[in-house]
């Protein structure tokens, strides 16, 4: 009996995270992980993984000395590691294309991901066209609508765009009917999730690919300062760009990791996304994690300027580094978000997304507080050129 | 132990009618669960609704939805309970809850309340059986049954799962989740008998029974037939009709019928240890 729990073990971060789904779905997920451990050590697949992350994705990106903005505030030294400088101007491909890589390992033909504002959809699409695997994308008709240029974005790269209209046609229904995909295709299909969010094997296999972010930025690092930061920082709504960034830094003890939640309009119920700094643990989409829940354990409605971050639960490894005290979580406001990507924009030349821009906003807030010799890291995960329409309408107002 | 009794018992249909509580209302699931009692099924599966449904079809799910709408929730499914024991219903009660609701509620005093109102069995989809240990034993000091789930495709678990199993063992019949299907997988068959014989209780299987012959079928292999969907389906036709005082008579009376129509009351198929 304990050995069984020891065999889920290896899906929890402290309490949080492992696998509470339906038993159909448990020996699906099963296969994954094993698929996973499989190839994520082995030499031959890491090869073909670091190819394309160099060739293709455009890797290493590089971690930029933001010295204006530095200057400006008059405190940390900024610098900026610039995922946004990836192709497809995201963090989102690492992970795209690490898990359409091991698809195409384990044999799988087809490629299903679910997609609610539809970034994660692109980048899929466009992992799969480059190893010519059939993408489906499940999308809420809602989302189908008000994201009309990136479904044709996906089509265009070859996707199939299937809207969802059951439910509240947005990405929660689109999750449930991937999964059903997933569970009557297992044989030839493989679910690319997009976040480090979700039941076991997810979370791990996400850091895992993300994983390069931090490796290089600690390498940049010792290299451009001969030392390892005093604070490192990104934005968490899943938190796939997150854990990509901290998980090199956790056994740096005297690197403060700190992460920027979408405090959206007020920490009031409905109006925030900030799943660790303003929620409870509890079960949701299949792991433990801290999320918005009311009394009765329903998901709360959530808010954030930034689609990307608007989500009601949190990737179960920050949830544990919380509360095992190794990194804090923060919330920056919508209207902080929003001055970090006019003011990044106008002191560098870098227009950040919305969702990376709380992450700036908390560099704002916090590097005048340090001194001249420390150094802070942002992750820059996305740029803003996807959101600058939203900006401009929202400033027409 | 209501449970154990049911299947023992010769004149009940086979049947578990999965409703979920509140929709369309309070008091109509009240009558529903009543007329179910009234039809001698083998025990009622009362769905705490919960909006992020992972192993639900999109027919439940919708009734969830309407359910929530109706601020149904686990605590006023436990009074449902309590009602319909205070009305003298007889038949098992099964709550049906995703794990979230009953974390936030608190397992240890859930079981003390479930036991209290008269539920006799809980199953919670989401929780892997590895993972519900502790709340079956706090399950069983209440002498609540944590009802397993196994599926399939979890051949190497069954016997470890249902090993231990109290009250009866729910087998998933098809891939997917619940709805409504018009063919089942023959190897499903093969499923049951093997999980028929590694259970120390009887067996019911679910998801995706709508008609007559899908019973008659499963019970060959099975003690009890769940249906769900279909019946949350008529049930859903009949909303106006039900909340109506003078229409709802006639729409019970069709349900009635239908609940009929999926199985005799019959003697055969009864489960003996």
């Amino acid at each position: 009996m304990s050995q069984t729990r020891a065999e889920l073990n290896k899906g929890f971060f402290g309490e949080f995270g492992g696998s509470f789904v339906p038993p159909e779905l448990q020996e699906v997920l099963q296969k994954l992980d094993e698929a996973f451990q499989r190839y994520k050590d082995d030499p031959d697949f890491n090869q073909e993984l670091d190819q394309v992350l160099k060739e293709y994705v455009g890797r290493p990106s590089p971690l930029y000395f933001a010295e204006r903005l530095s200057r400006e505030l008059g405190g940390a030294r900024i610098y900026l590691k610039r995922e946004d400088l990836n192709h497809t101007g995201a963090h989102k491909i690492n992970n795209a294309v690490g898990q359409a890589l091991l698809a195409k390992r384990i044999g799988a033909t087809r490629v299903i991901a679910e997609t609610g504002a539809g970034q994660h959809g692109v980048a899929t699409a466009t992992a799969c066209a480059m190893l010519g695997l059939d993408c489906i994308i499940y999308m809420g008709e809602r989302d189908t609508q008000r994201q009309s240029l990136n479904v044709f974005r996906m089509q265009l790269l070859g996707a199939k765009v299937v809207p969802v209209t059951r439910g509240t046609r947005t990405l929660k229904d689109a999750v449930d009917v991937a999964l059903e995909d997933l569970v009557e295709n297992v044989d030839n299909t493989f679910y690319l999730l997009g976040s480090a969010v979700g039941p076991h094997p997810f979370p791990s296999m996400v850091r895992h690919f993300q994983s390069i972010i931090g490796r290089e930025a600690r390498e940049q690092i010792l290299e451009q300062e001969g030392r390892l930061p005093d604070l490192i920082t990104a934005c968490v709504g899943g938190g796939s760009n997150a854990i990509g960034l901290f998980a090199p830094f956790v056994e740096d003890r005297d690197v403060q990791i700190v992460g920027a939640e979408p405090g959206g309009r007020s920490m009031n119920p409905g109006d925030h996304a900030a799943s660790i700094a303003g929620g409870t643990p509890g079960v949701i989409h299949g792991f433990r994690c801290h999320m918005l829940q009311d009394e009765q354990g329903e998901i709360q409605p959530s808010h954030s300027i930034a689609a990307g971050l608007d989500y009601p639960g949190v990737g179960p490894e920050h949830s544990h580094l919380k509360t095992s005290g190794r990194a804090d979580y923060v919330p920056v406001s919508d209207e902080e978000a929003l001055e970090a990507f006019g003011r990044l924009s106008r002191t560098e030349g870098i227009i950040p997304a919305l969702e990376s821009a709380h992450a700036v906003a908390y560099a704002i807030r916090t590097a005048p507080q340090m001194n001249p010799d420390q150094i802070l890291i942002v992750n820059l995960s996305g740029r803003g050129d996807k959101d600058v329409q939203q900006v401009f309408e929202m400033k027409s107002e | 132990m209501r449970i154990k009794k049911a299947f023992q018992e010769e004149a009940r249909r086979r049947l578990i009618p999965f409703i979920t509580a509140g929709d369309p209302d309070f008091e109509t699931t009240l009558e529903l669960v009543g007329l179910l009692d009234e039809e001698r099924v083998t025990a009622i599966e009362l769905g705490v609704p919960y909006s992020d449904p992972l192993a639900d079809g999109p027919v439940i799910q919708a009734a969830s939805a309407r359910a929530l709408e109706q601020g149904m929730n686990l605590p006023r499914v436990l009074e449902l309970a309590e009602a319909a024991r205070n009305r003298g219903v007889t038949t098992p009660l099964v709550l049906f809850s995703y794990y979230n609701p009953i974390l936030r509620y608190g397992s240890e005093v859930l079981m003390t309340r479930a036991a209290q109102v008269g539920i006799d069995g809980m199953i919670i989809p989401d929780l892997p059986w590895e993972e519900g240990r502790e709340l079956s034993r706090q399950a069983a000091e209440q002498r609540v049954d944590l009802i397993p789930l196994v599926a399939p495709t979890s051949r190497e678990r069954i016997q470890r799962i249902v090993s231990d199993a109290k009250g009866f063992v729910y087998c998933v019949s098809s891939l997917g989740t619940t709805g409504v299907r018009s063919d089942f997988d023959q190897k499903v068959d093969a499923f049951l008998d093997t999980v028929r014989e590694a259970s120390p209780v009887p067996i019911a299987v679910g998801f995706g029974i709508s008609r007559r012959k899908h019973v008659d079928r499963f019970l060959e292999h099975a003690d009890a037939a769940v249906v769900g969907s279909a019946l949350i389906r008529m049930a859903e036709q009949r909303k106006d009709a039900l909340t109506d005082a003078d229409r709802r008579e006639d729409a019970l009376e069709e349900i009635r019928q239908f609940v009929r129509e999926l199985a005799d009351e019959r003697s055969v198929s009864v489960y003996r240890t």
